[in-house]
């Protein structure tokens, strides 16, 4: 029965890992077009994009994005979940009936409705999706922040606040906030990293007008496969320090949490 | 969405549907994007289900590690993944050029339905395995032991016990990874552009007005599109009930 174990498991690594490691080489290859294995190696493309004007602007278009609609969320949403948790309990089941909708509206059926609504309105594209982004990452802060409510027994926390004189709003700020921040923080982290890889909506809803790191991709993908590998690279890279972070911060929350 | 997709020229028509039905393009989308999405996720949760089980005959720790680099590569879709299958298996891609090299006979096409199917897989794996693997925990180790001392053969015991416990969470995981794929636009869209007929390369079409934009066809395509995803999960359910109740008699 040795075999159920690592073939399975052999094939999914290799699987999973052949393409993102084509992608990394192909970045820091001077050509490999013609040969099955790079011609020689280069820095050449990773800093060429470094000094590419449009990148820059993208990426920073990309981070500002995500970051301002996880920030927007955190001021405005998670208040609001801490309060249906802790005080408003039987709302809860509105909160759970609004993330099954958000699961099985996928992006494409979601950018039809929001261009038909909105587009006739003053309000800009980008708020927009900014608002939507605000939406599509309620349920990973809605869990993190619940989570966290849970461990810390949120509840009596804030009562025994209050008994000892605070008024509601100092022991959210000075209890209950700091005591939630790690788990809020993973959540945060989270969050951004699926906002950041996002396509769907930034490309249809705001198109070329807007340019964010996808929709740069996209671009470079008709005209320099190895300026598109370097970026995909850097997104890569991105995306596993956001990952190992959330993974390191979690397990020192578990570890934590046992003592 | 729903009110505009009924509208024609101002007024209310049924004519969107009406197109489409006559369409032969789009229900041929349909069927692609149905015919890809099912397979894509019968195939993931197959490989799913194996390396769900291989990792959780591993130790805490190395499970741990393997989730990792799992939660990694369930990043890593959209257009970056269309772009690293370009890569390998595309036209000058690592692949392609060694089987040339090899000097074998070999016609794939990764911007056809078989590439496609491999790059849907590719982001539905890490999906599946995260959705199945806690389902493994549902099974203890005591009920496997408990059958063995009764005389269970373990062929027995999966028949008998283990599937109809995790079948449920099967079916559920099957649902989502249908309804991933159906979705899934981005990945197609970097790899084929709007060369492949698939619904959700259609609603795009229609709406970022590659050839002319017509928001009103794209929201009645997009409601049908959804409409697909809500007869998926009935199914699923339905399919659910009926075995728990097999299991009943």
């Amino acid at each position: 029965m040795k075999f159920i174990r690592w073939i399975p498991l052999t094939f999914v690594g290799l699987y999973l890992a052949i393409p993102l490691l084509a992608t990394v080489v192909y970045a820091f290859s001077t050509s490999w077009n013609h040969t099955v294995f790079p011609e020689g190696l280069t820095l050449k493309w990773i800093l060429t994009l470094f000094q590419d004007k449009e990148f820059l602007l993208a990426f920073g278009r990309s981070v500002l994005l995500s970051a301002g609609a996880v920030l927007l969320s955190v001021i405005l949403v998670v208040p609001a979940i801490c309060v249906i948790i802790l005080y408003f309990p039987q709302y809860e089941k509105w909160v759970k009936a609004i993330i099954v909708m958000i699961y099985s509206f996928p992006g494409i059926i979601l950018s039809v409705g929001l261009l038909k609504f909105y587009s006739v309105t003053v309000i800009p594209l980008v708020a927009v999706v900014v608002g939507v982004y605000c939406v599509i990452i309620l349920p990973y802060l809605y869990q993190g922040t619940k989570n966290s409510l849970m461990t810390i027994n949120g509840r009596q926390l804030m009562d025994a606040a209050e008994l000892l004189g605070a008024n509601k709003w100092y022991s959210f700020r000075k209890i209950l906030m700091p005591s939630i921040y790690p788990g809020l923080f993973v959540a945060t982290l989270l969050s951004f990293s699926i906002l950041f890889g996002e396509f769907v909506l930034i490309n249809l809803i705001v198109g070329s007008k807007f340019k964010t790191l996808q929709v740069f991709l996209v671009e470079q993908l008709n005209t320099s496969g190895h300026l598109a590998s370097a970026v995909v690279f850097i997104y890569v890279l991105l995306m596993a320090i956001l990952t190992f972070s959330v993974m390191q911060l979690s397990t020192r929350m578990k570890g934590a949490n046992a003592k | 969405m729903l009110y505009s997709s009924f509208r024609f020229n101002n007024g209310f028509s049924l004519n969107q549907y009406k197109t489409i039905f006559l369409s032969d393009y789009i229900l041929q989308s349909f069927a692609n994007s149905i015919w890809l999405s099912l397979v894509s996720a019968c195939l993931a949760l197959i490989i799913a289900i194996f390396a769900s089980y291989a990792i959780y005959t591993y130790s805490e720790k190395v499970r741990e590690r393997i989730l990792i680099i799992i939660n990694l590569t369930s990043n890593f879709s959209g257009v970056p993944l269309a772009f690293a299958f370009i890569i390998i298996l595309g036209n000058s891609g690592l692949i392609t050029l060694f089987v040339q090299f090899m000097g074998w006979d070999w016609n794939f096409n990764l911007y056809s339905w078989s590439g496609l199917l491999l790059i849907y897989i590719y982001f539905q794996l890490p999906l599946a395995i995260m959705l199945i693997y806690p389902v493994f925990y549902g099974i203890q180790k005591e009920m496997k032991d408990a059958a063995m001392m009764l005389g269970a053969s373990n062929a027995y015991f999966w028949r008998k016990i283990g599937v109809p416990i995790i079948w449920p969470a099967l079916a559920g995981t099957l649902t989502i990874l249908f309804a991933n794929a159906m979705g899934a636009y981005a990945s197609a869209y970097a790899l084929t552009g709007s060369g492949y007929n698939l619904t959700a390369i259609r609603i795009g079409a229609l709406l970022s007005g590659d050839i002319f934009a017509q928001p009103e066809l794209a929201s009645a395509i997009a409601v049908l599109l959804g409409a697909v995803m809500i007869v998926g999960m009935l199914i699923s359910e339905w399919m659910t009930k009926k075995m728990r109740k097999d299991a009943n008699l």
